[in-house]
């Protein structure tokens, strides 16, 4: 099978559904021609395969992007665009969240919104706090969003292919880091449905839920875990709305104990919210309180061992299973 | 009106200060691999800082980018913090939290520097409403790209800044690119200076690798800024001679391009007219780069031994009372 990166797992999305629907165009910051010469990133050679028409270079103008989208997708196109990193999403949120999310809803269902707008996230590359910041929370409290965040190459390719099919706004986040992992991505076209989680790792003693990049430091602890006689089932969500609760529930409901892990700071923090489900959905199951392993509740700073101190790791997560085990 | 010897040599100084700091930089992140992160430089767009800053007073406020070394050296940050900052060290002006892209100096009154394109210009207003509220005599520089008048946040700031006659000069630092997109497939309007016009306030256009044009332009703006007369937006027109960062191979940028400007250098353009005027003379020249250099080599070894920061800092600085 092919070892492609994440981004060129993105890349081989985009192209496939380019050339199956010519409604789909993409646009962003260097969508087009970009600083980075490089074939690991999700838009390389795409200006040369489909031309200027469909691949749309963008002044910086995040919340013009954001609004191209969202009026592009109600006049019938298929629009995906980029937002460089996930903080400037600040910028494009009025158009993302008060317009992509609502306008269906206040046309009382009569207009649809088809677009994804994809962002690269997560710490990790020692740029602070203003490129590194992990908001999917904060998305996915909006009703009228959905919103993706792929572990791997193979589930980025599928998701995003679905995402560029779905009839409603998807935010589609991309961990930066995962560009450079290179990973299997099976050769033959493949959908992978939007809201499904998948299990990653079976196990019996404890449920580890997460996404993105933080499946890797799941995966790692899971295996320390395995060599001290802990067994643990990993829950990779890859879709945050709509919620898979059903896996998340099934998983709790055979382990009795939950670990929920994301890089993301804490209050407010998705975890909270999956903690939230298993409690009044599976609470009679359950045998030790729930554990949160996330980022502290600070921005992301820029010196390596600072960084280093933010981002959740195996060491963390192993404590936190033991702690309930 | 004939620029003073002083002044000559002040801009001269942070120039060579600059160029020389980040040369330093290259070989420290390219060959070495040292340094962590983005690395975004201003080589051939020194004169906008130097000249700028060789305008203002200790006590005016600049506020810049993700391209600062050159406005913060200008303005008068110790070499030794920025480069400890820069690689992440504890004794960093920023304690590491931010590293080479937000270095913010409130020392030298350059307090806040944001990445965020476009972030500088509506602080810039709050700036200069303070000062105004105040009724000092002080004025608020706003750096920012050509890249960043393309953002909402520029039209609200230069327009609300219009609207209150605020005292902040808006310098804009046209290096032609913005990322990867060359200034005419950004915008149509064929300068940044034009855009005044849409805010009634005058918009300057100046030779941006000219030092003493720049300082020229700057005085006149902060004269007209503290005589009430409102806020002025200045276009430099320079040329980004690196990558947007070192990551950047440049493959969009024309070799010939990048060759007629680096012949533009802002260094030699200050340095030849003030030898040509006997401001200076060769040896002179000679040991104010000597004087620089070693002020770099010092910053180098400054931030080399500094160590880093423990872990458990990252927790500080989020609030002032939590
Ligand atoms: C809001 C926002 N969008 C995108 C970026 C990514 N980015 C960083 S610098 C840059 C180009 C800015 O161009 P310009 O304003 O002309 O400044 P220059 O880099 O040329 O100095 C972009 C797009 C960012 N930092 N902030």
């Amino acid at each position: 099978m092919q070892q492609l990166g994440m981004g060129q797992a993105v890349n081989q999305a985009l192209r496939e559904e380019m050339q199956r629907d010519s409604r789909v165009f993409i646009a962003g910051e260097g969508v087009g021609v970009s600083i980075h010469d490089s074939p690991m990133l999700p838009t390389a050679g795409l200006l040369g395969e489909f031309g200027p028409g469909r691949v749309k270079d963008t002044p910086v103008s995040e919340a013009a992007i954001a609004g191209l989208a969202v009026g592009a997708a109600a006049a019938g196109l298929r629009p995906v665009v980029e937002i460089m990193f996930n903080p400037f999403f600040t910028l494009a949120s009025d158009m993302i969240v008060n317009h992509a999310a609502k306008l269906r809803y206040l046309s009382g269902g009569k207009s649809t919104f088809p677009l994804v707008i994809r962002m690269k996230s997560g710490a990790g590359f020692g740029a602070g706090c203003q490129h590194s910041h992990n908001l999917e929370a904060w998305v996915a409290h909006c009703p009228g969003l959905k919103v993706i965040m792929p572990s791997t190459p193979a589930d980025a390719k599928g998701l995003l292919k679905a995402a560029i099919r779905d009839e409603d706004p998807v935010i589609f986040i991309e961990d930066m880091m995962l560009y450079f992992a290179p990973g299997p991505v099976p050769e033959e076209p493949y959908l992978i449905p939007i809201g499904k989680a998948e299990v990653k790792r079976e196990g019996s003693d404890v449920t580890v839920v997460t996404w993105s990049k933080m499946l890797g430091v799941a995966m790692q602890a899971a295996a320390q875990l395995a060599e001290e006689g802990i067994d643990v089932e990993v829950v990779d969500l890859r879709t945050l709305v709509p919620l898979d609760k059903e896996t998340i529930l099934q998983s709790t409901r055979k382990t009795g104990r939950l670990v929920v892990l994301h890089e993301a700071s804490r209050t407010g923090g998705f975890a909270g919210e999956i903690c939230a489900v298993v409690m009044e959905e599976a609470f009679g199951s359950m045998k030790a309180p729930f554990r949160r392993v996330t980022g502290p509740d600070i921005p992301v700073p820029a010196s390596p061992p600072l960084e280093r101190f933010y981002i959740p790791d195996a060491t963390k997560l192993v404590a936190a299973v033991k702690e309930i085990v | 009106m004939q620029v003073s010897k002083d002044k000559q040599w002040e801009m001269l100084r942070t120039l060579l200060l600059a160029r020389s700091f980040e040369d330093a930089l290259v070989e420290l992140c390219k060959v070495q691999g040292k340094i962590p992160g983005m690395m975004i430089l201003c080589t051939g767009q020194e004169a906008v800082g130097s000249g700028v800053c060789a305008a203002l007073s200790p006590e005016d406020v600049i506020l810049t980018n993700h391209r600062s070394h050159s406005h913060l050296l200008a303005k008068g940050a110790d070499p030794r913090t920025l480069m400890a900052e820069i690689y992440g060290k504890a004794t960093g002006c920023n304690r590491g939290k931010s590293g080479t892209l937000h270095l913010a100096v409130p020392e030298v009154n350059a307090p806040c520097t944001t990445t965020v394109v476009g972030g500088g210009l509506p602080l810039a207003v709050g700036f200069a409403f303070a000062q105004m509220y105040r009724q000092e005599r002080t004025v608020t520089v706003c750096f920012f790209g050509d890249g960043a008048a393309d953002e909402g946040s520029f039209h609200e700031a230069l327009n609300l800044a219009s609207l209150w006659k605020l005292p902040v000069i808006f310098v804009c630092e046209n290096n032609l690119y913005a990322g990867a997109q060359r200034y005419e497939e950004h915008t149509r309007v064929q300068n940044v200076a034009d855009r005044a016009g849409a805010y009634a306030m005058p918009g300057e256009i100046v030779d941006g690798n000219d030092a003493l044009a720049v300082y020229e332009a700057t005085r006149r703006a902060r004269e007209r800024a503290l005589g009430g007369l409102g806020p002025t937006l200045i276009e430099c027109k320079t040329y980004r001679c690196r990558g947007h960062g070192e990551s950047d191979p440049q493959h969009y940028q024309p070799r010939e391009e990048i060759q007629m400007w680096t012949e533009k250098c802002p260094l030699p353009r200050l340095h030849g007219e003030m030898l040509a005027q006997g401001l200076i003379t060769p040896q002179e020249l000679e040991a104010l780069q000597a004087e620089v250099d070693r002020l770099v080599q010092d910053a180098v070894r400054f931030a080399e031994e500094s160590p880093y920061p423990e872990p458990h800092e990252a927790l500080e600085d989020v609030l002032v009372a939590s």
